[in-house]
């Protein structure tokens, strides 16, 4: 079976929906969805609205630190950040809030995880950056898998049984083969505001048949994405960074 | 975790294990079979137990990895793979004959023979090197041939693909290789260079034409490290009769930086296959080592010596195409002035590029061609030196620079069969404008647009 998986969407209408369209076509059965679903972006309420929709259908969702923020004013956001939440909080409707309320801030799928940053403490919102952060993210869960996002760049870490750590910059479109006896930790780029110089969206897709992963991209209307947030008034560099992908 | 598995008859996934062929420090390899499949095969199993050398499951897990991801002639066709979690294992084609290593007794081989050996290792390698792996284990026990004479490269335990995680890079600092085949940027831990296997290749070279291994047997981290400061004695000063072009070869593999050696398997292959075309430098006379001023310099001159960080294994490839243009001498002048421009554009954006310069000396399809023409003049060495004139505006260096006059009767098969072995990556052509003959006849060409096995740029003068 093929699923995909969807990280840091972030109110990207014109990126989700490029991801999705592609990762239908290619074949994909299934959907998680790895949290942030708001802030930043211009579309919260049809981003979520869509997200809820794939739930509805059977899609797996976890909660991020931007989605928590709608209803816990306490989480710490940089001030842009803040400042969209704000204004994202007058664009959900009763429903999406209670969605976003109810998601878990973890889901184990069989030998799989799934979070939106470190596993070992997930609200705490850390970031795996590195192969230390990974290696406690990977100790914290006996998963031979996890998928994550919060860092916008794409990554892959493993674990072998002796506790060694290596670190991969995946290629896009070049399948990686999850091979056994060793713990993997899969961190996604962003849907909708990749931060690798690469403005195209990114997301993955798992054959649980092979056991590989392959990380996507996808170029998308970006200018359209920019345009709506300088539209609603939200910070122009929000705009801007998506066109380079920084 | 792993049962042992060493009694014959033992069925595993489908595949009897027949009997046991070799046992070496890491691996086990078994004979199988399967029903419904007389093809002959191999089963490599890990040795996996207590006091296992941790590299060897590491590398076990990348031969996994790698071999499935690999097509062609080049390499043992993968059967199937046991999963770690129960038996791991990897089944794969059992290829005919001995390997290269059987030869060793039989050494120095006669010259030819080693450049024709050395050129379809160099073929192999750049197959490899264009499937994004970089080998890092070349040496005689790992290569074998095909019937039809390919060779195959075996054991991608200690290799290095460009789009998978380097298990072996992270988890042991260590250089792994055998020790008087590996280049001195793999004891320095650098793994994603493909000059490497370069460098190995001209050690094999070095060692079947002298029978000497240019840099000895030493085992020892420090004896291995000589070679970063000391090079090997020159081939002629071993055997007086060595022929420069080889020594050029052998000597420009053996550079100690990357940089200096050919910048990709392909471009060595074509220095084996046109020995009459090797640029002949300081290299190809020398007698004796450096001397030792230059070689305390490198000793002692770390940052002259340090690994740089360095592109892609794709990107180098990309960077050092050979291009062949196809000069037609009945064709206008100003066509080929179009030609000369198109591949001046091209050639500067690409400091690693080579060119071959082709022309096709037609033959007649009855009757013995004559050498001289009416006036006495030699044609193939005329064409040769016209293919130069054209080619004098561009400035190539000599070793950026071939010329090829090639005697067929129909020249866009020969531009072809040209293309294909010498491992072309462009063919410029030049097209003349639509004549009647043209209509008729269909073009060179077109012809050679249509059917390379290359990026073909057809160029025209305009009207």
């Amino acid at each position: 079976m093929l699923i995909a998986f969807f990280a840091d969407i972030h109110a990207n209408r014109q990126a989700f929906e490029a991801c999705l369209a592609q990762a239908r076509a290619d074949g994909a059965e299934r959907f998680v969805l790895l949290g942030d679903y708001v802030g930043y972006g211009a579309d919260p309420d049809w981003c979520l609205t869509a997200v809820m929709d794939l739930v509805d259908k059977g899609a797996t969702a976890v909660l991020g630190n931007h989605d928590s923020a709608i209803a816990n004013p306490g989480e710490q956001l940089n001030a842009e950040a803040r400042m969209v939440i704000e204004w994202t909080r007058g664009e959900l409707g009763i429903p999406q809030r209670r969605f976003l309320e109810a998601l878990p801030l973890t889901v184990k799928d069989g030998d799989r995880l799934y979070v939106h940053g470190d596993a070992s403490d997930p609200k705490h919102w850390i970031y795996v950056q590195s192969t230390t952060e990974a290696a406690t993210s990977l100790s914290a869960t006996n998963a031979a898998v996890t998928f994550c996002g919060h860092v916008h760049k794409p990554a892959l870490y493993t674990m072998s049984a002796t506790a060694k750590m290596t670190s991969f910059t995946p290629k896009t479109g070049a399948p990686i083969p999850l091979t056994s006896g060793r713990h993997w930790l899969a961190v996604l780029g962003s849907v909708g505001q990749p931060r690798d110089g690469n403005p195209a969206a990114a997301y993955l897709m798992l054959d649980t048949n092979k056991n590989e992963i392959t990380y996507c991209r996808v170029p998308y209307d970006a200018e359209a994405a920019a345009a709506a947030i300088r539209q609603k008034g939200l910070p122009t560099w929000l705009a801007d960074r998506l066109l380079v992908g920084k | 975790m792993a049962r042992p598995l060493h009694t014959p008859g033992v069925i595993l996934d489908g595949f009897r294990l027949e009997e046991i062929i070799h046992q070496g420090g890491m691996a086990m390899l078994w004979r199988v079979t399967r029903e419904s499949d007389s093809a002959p095969m191999l089963m490599k199993v890990p040795r996996i137990g207590e006091g296992t050398d941790p590299a060897a499951i590491v590398s076990f897990e990348m031969e996994q990895m790698i071999m499935p991801r690999l097509s062609g002639v080049h390499v043992p066709k993968f059967v199937a793979a046991g999963d770690f979690a129960a038996q791991p294992y990897l089944v794969m084609e059992a290829l005919a004959g001995k390997s290269l290593y059987a030869r060793l007794p039989d050494l120095p081989l006669p010259y030819d023979d080693v450049a024709a050996i050395g050129f379809k290792i160099a073929d192999a390698l750049d197959d490899l090197h264009r499937q994004h792996v970089v080998h890092l284990d070349i040496k005689p026990s790992n290569i074998m041939f095909r019937p039809t004479g390919e060779a195959v490269l075996l054991d991608y335990g200690l290799s290095h693909h460009d789009e998978l995680p380097d298990l072996m890079q992270e988890e042991f600092r260590l250089p792994f290789g055998t020790a008087p085949y590996m280049s001195p940027e793999q004891l320095r831990g650098v793994r994603n260079d493909p000059r490497s296997d370069v460098f190995a290749l001209g050690v094999l070279l070095y060692f079947f034409t002298t029978g000497e291994r240019p840099f000895g047997e030493s085992e020892t981290l420090r004896g291995m490290r000589r070679r970063l400061w000391r090079d090997p004695h020159p081939p002629r000063k071993l055997k007086a009769d060595y022929p420069p072009w080889l020594q050029e070869i052998v000597l420009r593999c053996l550079e100690i930086e990357p940089a200096w050696r050919y910048p990709t398997a392909a471009q060595l292959a074509f220095d084996l296959s046109h020995p009459a075309d090797v640029k002949l430098t300081a290299r190809s006379e020398r007698l004796k080592r450096d001397p030792f001023s230059t070689v305390l310099r490198r000793r002692f001159n770390k940052e002259l010596t340090s690994p740089r960080p360095r592109a892609a294994l794709s990107d180098q490839l990309a960077t050092a195409p050979i291009i062949a243009v196809a000069i037609d001498f009945d064709g206008t002048d100003e066509l080929n002035d179009e030609l000369r421009l198109t591949t001046e554009r091209m050639l500067a954006a690409l400091p690693s590029a080579r060119l071959a310069c082709v022309n096709v000396l037609k033959q007649a399809r009855l009757s013995v061609d004559m050498t001289l023409d009416a006036e006495g003049h030699n044609k193939h060495i005329d064409r040769m030196v016209r293919l130069k004139d054209w080619a004098e505006p561009l400035k190539l260096a000599d070793n950026r620079l071939t010329v090829h006059v090639i005697e067929a009767i129909d020249p866009a098969s020969a531009i072809l069969e040209f293309a294909s072995v010498s491992r072309v990556d462009h063919i410029l052509i030049g097209a003349r404008h639509n004549t009647l003959m043209r209509k008729l006849l269909g073009g060179v060409s077109a012809k050679v647009a249509a059917e390379a096995s290359c990026t073909v740029t057809v160029v025209r003068a305009r009207l």
